[in-house]
């Protein structure tokens, strides 16, 4: 493999870029250049920051333990970021840490399971931030849209717990189609890969130097386990805050959603 | 003969079937919506709750089927503490017409088999004739039935549970004349046919026309003797929600 890559030079080539997106922002009188530049500064402390603590986890030498706690932190701050997103929804952190760590569980089972990379920090906690990141925002969609369908269509959910329903048999209809919502779009973006982008692991491993079919394999493998993550992250937000949201003898709480 | 019950509605000793027992309700956010209610639903009569707006009426309909639970005093289904009994079979026996009509999304036929998932054709027609809709109902789609039809509908998935009691939440208060005139005979149908009918309303004139006996309500509270021939005797029936 010849691996590139494009040293400070090349990184501050690159901010040309930068410098022409302020010059739009100039001509077009947008107020931006501050945001712009401050944007662009803080992902690069950021980055290099996270890029210098990972070049310590991911050393070969290091213990994979270390990953292992990158990983942990990863969840909490997945729970925060969450929490952050939908704070009308109860109980969300929770619900949101839980769920993110089901995923991890899951999946870097499945993965390291079958061998399909070897456990090592350099594949531990790449995986797990991809799960992570992509579960995150359907979780935060799927928390969002259940207590908006709950609460929007409480005189209908109390219509079916008036005939005898049980709080899970009541409230399906509304979980299912939160569930669809928050699935659909992965799906849809599973099905045009390729076609209409080429994903970012993908597109990485290109400007790596990797063989492109190489490079497919590894994304087809980071692609399923984004599916099955995404699914099994909405799926606990949809059983646990369904839940929460009912009483032990199936009735509705109260629920009030925030206003936008 | 029509009994008008003040404070003591039970002082005739008749055994309820659905027994409201000093019953207070407390709010979320902390205001007593009923405070020591007690009254008695009998079988085969069509008991009226009146009483003006924010006198607990709906509440305590509520409480009845169990989407709440009194934060004092019992209600009793045939004698046993709601409390004590499975909400869903309760909940069955103790059936529930909200104010206005809840189709859910489909045909009249799926929203009768949320009721009674096995309920076989036969069954489904004979429920529908019940509430004065013949079987070409099935197939429609439950959202576009006119807000009689409507009603009519989702009274009749109540019966699928086929309840003892039948809680019904001012049912006719979005409908015109004629669709109200039908529902409130529906009501005395049923009632006639042994089912407690308990009919929350704000119009004394309709009160009059339907009730077998009249419990009124004030402030969250049984109304007192005189409170309640001065609730009766208004010329104008109060109309709200």
């Amino acid at each position: 493999m010849n691996a590139t890559t494009i040293g400070w030079a090349g990184l501050v080539g690159s901010f040309a870029l930068v410098a022409i997106a302020i010059a739009l922002s100039f001509w077009q009188r947008l107020h931006l250049t501050r945001s712009i530049v401050w944007a662009s500064a803080r992902a690069a402390v950021q980055l290099l920051l996270v890029g210098i603590a990972l070049r310590l986890v991911l050393d070969s030498k290091a213990s994979v333990w270390w990953a292992w706690l990158w990983v942990i932190v990863m969840i909490g701050f997945a729970g925060f970021t969450i929490r952050g997103r939908a704070k009308e929804v109860p109980g969300i952190f929770v619900l949101g840490t839980l769920s993110m760590a089901t995923v991890v569980v899951v999946s870097l089972s499945v993965i390291f399971g079958f061998h399909v990379f070897p456990v090592e920090g350099r594949t531990i906690v790449p995986l797990a931030g991809m799960m992570i990141g992509n579960s995150m925002t359907a979780c935060v969609l799927v928390g969002r849209r259940i207590v908006g369908e709950l609460s929007d269509k409480r005189d209908e959910v109390e219509a079916r717990l008036a005939l005898g329903l049980s709080w899970q048999d009541a409230s399906r209809p509304y979980v299912r189609s939160a569930l669809r919502t928050a699935l659909v779009p992965q799906i849809e973006s599973t099905k045009a890969v390729g076609l209409v982008f080429l994903p970012g692991a993908m597109t990485g491993l290109v400007l790596a130097g990797v063989d492109a079919v190489d490079a497919v394999t590894v994304q087809l493998a980071i692609m399923y386990l984004v599916l099955g993550s995404v699914a099994t992250s909405v799926t606990v937000i949809g059983l646990g805050l369904t839940r929460r949201v009912f009483t032990p003898d199936h009735r509705l709480r109260l629920i009030v959603r925030a206003s936008h | 003969m029509l009994a008008i019950m003040g404070l003591d509605p039970r002082a005739n000793h008749e055994p309820a079937l659905l027994d409201f027992d000093t019953v207070s309700f407390v709010g979320l956010d902390g205001a007593t919506i009923l405070e020591g209610v007690t009254l008695g639903i009998l079988e085969g009569q069509v008991s009226v709750v009146a009483g003006p707006s924010g006198a607990g009426k709906s509440t305590l309909l509520r409480l009845g089927n169990r989407l709440e639970v009194p934060t004092a005093g019992a209600v009793r289904f045939r004698g046993e503490d709601l409390g004590l009994s499975d909400p869903r079979v309760l909940r069955r026996n103790v059936g529930m017409v909200f104010q206005k009509p809840i189709p859910f999304a489909g045909t009249v036929r799926s929203n009768l088999k949320v009721a009674d998932p096995v309920a076989n054709e036969s069954e489904l027609g004979n429920v529908l004739q019940r509430v004065g809709l013949d079987s070409s109902f099935l197939d429609r789609v439950a959202d576009v039935l006119s807000g009689g039809e409507a009603q009519r509908m989702c009274i009749a998935r109540t019966l699928l549970t086929k309840p003892a009691v039948i809680l019904m939440d001012e049912p006719t208060s979005a409908l015109d004349p004629k669709n109200r005139l039908g529902i409130e005979a529906l009501a005395r149908e049923l009632a006639n046919e042994g089912i407690g009918v308990v009919w929350v309303t704000h119009d004394l004139d309709q009160a009059h026309r339907i009730a077998d006996r009249i419990h009124v309500l004030v402030d969250g509270r049984n109304a007192t003797a005189s409170e309640t021939s001065l609730y009766l005797a208004q010329d104008t029936p109060e109309v709200g929600t």
